[in-house]
């Protein structure tokens, strides 16, 4: 049941990383995918982040009703959910819907104009050339998304906590740096590696193996979706089980 | 020159090729015709090697296509062009573009020598100065022969060209055929049309292989169609009343 597609998925991805035919061509599109991916996305990251930091300060502080807890602690929380869960896991389930579904839907498109036949009759290694590159773009680019959400998102609960009244600049900003542990950032950015790896090559493999019609490519994409979240949230819950 | 020799290929539980075998020769232009389900696109696509084969062997000029390996497969399929039924043009490129890339992935060629070659196929499928279009620019007939212009710019020894005529006005079709008929004798090109039009059969049909059933019913010259006694291609063939004057008259 699960197995059949699972092999599938992996026959597909040792085609993706065959030698590509010329690396000129591959590194033109990657700086392709790289703009279409990552300075594409950086709007909807931004707006999203600023909003979830100024929520989660807020309703952080809005729990924290003990005069014995210092108001401080409002920073380290934003900071660290922020940094290991917020952000990769939020921004990585926002672009499932955004890459993923662009992504999906234009391999299934190309799959049924039979512009892939037309790929592998002029004898190109067609999971390589379409699915090579946007990999290799998400990989390179959700980080660094990733790292400008954390920041944006930061600023966001600053902005929101100070405005309200909430929590002092100062007592804010000492949250934030004390008790800070670098390992969380590395956590992060194995997640949002992991997380970039699974958003396109499950996208473009629910688009490479479309047929059909229309009809099929809109089923194909909101499958991607749909298997992208879920495998986010699995790959969450290991990399936290196993890393921290 | 290509040669099939008893191919088979199953569905599931539907056998669709039930082992067919037949010669195409270089210089001319032959035709597979069928009705719809007759397995003529799925004996196009074992032959070019989109769909394997269960049995049987394709072989170009003496080579074995199902024998090979991916590396091997390449080196013949730089050899192959293909007009898609939909032309399967990249949307996302012009037109240069769309004939250009397969001379940016397997030639060492510069910019200028390469766009040389793109303006000369442009030029023989009368289509010069359209190279800024996209594909959503253009009509029926001017996506197949861009179609048909992508797959000449390798310069190609076998030529594949799946229902040709789909789509197009009776006017657009004949020139399409005339192009496929011109490219294939100016080039001696191996060329393998699939398709169901009686125009092109008449027109440019110099061998034709009539599938029903999954299995060859018959092979002949559009001469011979005429006068066959063969029920099933009669039956597909002289299907319409203009058709069935048309005998009449002969």
């Amino acid at each position: 049941m699960i197995f059949y597609p699972l092999g599938k998925y992996i026959l597909l991805l040792k085609a993706v990383f065959r030698r590509p035919e010329k690396w000129n061509i591959y590194r033109k599109e990657i700086f392709h995918e790289m703009d279409s991916i990552g300075v594409g996305s950086v709007g909807i990251i931004a707006i999203i982040s600023i909003f979830l930091g100024m929520v989660t300060t807020v309703q952080t502080a809005f729990q924290l009703v003990s005069d014995l807890i210092p108001k401080s602690i409002i920073g380290s929380i934003v900071r660290d959910s922020t940094i290991l869960e917020l952000s990769p896991t939020i921004s990585a389930i926002v672009l499932a819907g955004k890459v993923g579904s662009s992504i999906s839907s234009q391999i299934g498109t190309m799959r049924v104009t039979e512009q892939i036949d037309a790929l592998e009759i002029m004898g190109i290694n067609s999971p390589g050339y379409l699915i090579l590159p946007k990999i290799i773009g998400a990989v390179i680019m959700i980080p660094l998304l990733v790292i400008v959400s954390i920041a944006l998102s930061i600023l966001g609960g600053y902005i929101a906590g100070t405005l309200s009244g909430a929590v002092t600049s100062n007592d804010f900003i000492m949250g934030l740096t004390n008790g800070f542990i670098p390992f969380t950032v590395t956590v992060c950015m194995v997640k949002s590696v992991l997380f970039a790896f699974i958003i396109t090559s499950v996208s473009a493999y629910q688009g490479f193996y479309t047929s059909g019609g229309a009809l099929e490519v809109g089923i194909s994409s909101t499958r991607a979706v749909v298997v992208s979240c879920i495998s986010i949230l699995f790959a969450d819950y290991l990399v936290a089980q196993l890393l921290l | 020159m290509i040669e099939i020799k008893d191919i088979h290929k199953t569905f599931g539980d539907h056998s669709v090729l039930k082992g067919i075998s037949a010669t195409f020769e270089a210089g001319d232009n032959s035709l597979i015709i069928g009705g719809s389900g007759s397995g003529k696109t799925t004996l196009l696509k074992c032959m070019v090697g989109l769909h394997e084969p269960d049995q049987g062997a394709v072989l170009y000029d003496g080579r074995d296509f199902t024998r090979l390996n991916f590396k091997e497969r390449i080196e013949i399929r730089k050899e192959i062009g293909m007009l898609f039924q939909g032309s399967a043009l990249f949307d996302s490129m012009t037109v240069e573009e769309n004939i250009m890339f397969p001379l940016n992935m397997f030639t060492d060629q510069n910019r200028r020598e390469k766009l040389k070659r793109v303006n000369f196929c442009l030029d023989r499928v009368n289509l010069e100065g359209k190279n800024n279009l996209y594909p959503a620019e253009l009509s029926g007939g001017m996506k197949k022969r861009v179609g048909i212009a992508r797959a000449i710019s390798m310069q190609p020894k076998y030529l594949f060209v799946d229902e040709p005529n789909s789509g197009l006005d009776p006017k657009t079709a004949i020139v399409i055929d005339d192009l496929i008929n011109e490219i294939t004798e100016e080039y001696q090109i191996t060329t393998v049309v699939v398709t169901h039009d009686m125009n092109s059969v008449m027109g440019i049909g110099e061998r034709i292989i009539f599938l029903f059933d999954g299995q060859k019913e018959w092979e002949g010259t559009n001469k011979d169609i005429a006068h066959t006694d063969n029920q099933n291609l009669n039956d597909f063939v002289f299907a319409s009343k203009f058709t069935q004057a048309a005998r009449d008259k002969l």
